[in-house]
């Protein structure tokens, strides 16, 4: 079949930024970063079965500059995707495609997401206000 | 022409991108939908762990309401992520081994994963 008339995907490197596209990117690149924690968190969660000495270890690393690293982009990833997510089920049912809802509903995911993570982070660090 | 004599509807339902019709999107979205709540929940769980000792984790766990939640968060969990990860790999890896074999070792991954969280969570809830 002749391709010459077909559309083409836009390419990255000469495609202006949109929010809708960043935010489409972002959705995958939260995704896949979640699918390799994954594997932190069934460490974390096997270690437990290890008994209390394995367990406090994992909980130690959790709470190391590492761990804390890992966990602030997790929680980062967590509400973006789930933002993001609930933005594609209502596009699923056929609702919110009009150019200025998209819009809008995209920066409404990227506010949420740091919002909530920094008050999530608020509620458990003492260097920020937690306890 | 066999394709010819069959529906629209008939076609759609055993094609798609990996000619499995549209298993893979109703799976994706109904673990979609079920990780709205169950996501939440593990957000307050883990905020609420923060620091704790085995004693607390294990107590915590053993509550029949949290030990339910966490292997309905982990089937749901490593279900969604194994559907989207093949998304992933089903749409940027263009060669035909490496992306089988891409698919193939994230579906292993995923069920060793699930299998140690559902082993390890039913372990020290029920046996401490």
């Amino acid at each position: 079949m002749a391709a010459a008339n077909r559309p083409l995907s836009p390419h990255l490197q000469v495609y202006r930024p949109q929010i809708t596209s960043f935010i489409s990117i972002m959705h995958r690149l939260t995704g896949v970063a979640m699918a390799f924690g994954t594997i932190l968190f069934t460490y974390w969660l096997a270690s437990a079965a290890y008994g209390a000495e394995a367990f406090e270890r994992a909980q130690s690393l959790m709470g190391s500059w590492f761990g804390l690293v890992v966990l602030l982009g997790f929680t980062f990833s967590i509400y973006f995707h789930f933002a993001n997510g609930i933005r594609h089920l209502f596009w699923d049912v056929g609702k919110g495609y009009e150019m200025e809802t998209v819009r809008k509903t995209g920066w409404l995911v990227a506010i949420f997401a740091i919002v909530a993570t920094v008050a999530t982070w608020a509620t458990v660090c003492p260097w920020i206000g937690g306890a | 022409m066999m394709d010819q004599m069959r529906s629209q509807l008939g076609r759609v339902r055993g094609l798609g991108s990996n000619k499995h019709g549209v298993g893979h999107w109703w799976a994706q979205r109904i673990t979609a939908v079920a990780l709205v709540p169950l996501s939440i929940w593990a957000v307050v769980s883990a905020v609420s762990l923060t620091g704790a000792d085995y004693t607390t984790f294990q107590a915590w766990i053993s509550e029949h309401g949290n030990l339910v939640l966490m292997l309905s968060f982990v089937v749901a969990m490593f279900h969604h992520a194994n559907l989207g990860m093949q998304t992933v790999i089903e749409d940027y890896v263009h060669g035909e081994a490496t992306k089988i074999t891409l698919l193939i070792t994230t579906k292993f991954i995923a069920a060793i994963g699930a299998i140690s969280c559902i082993v390890a969570t039913l372990k020290v809830a029920l046996t401490g």
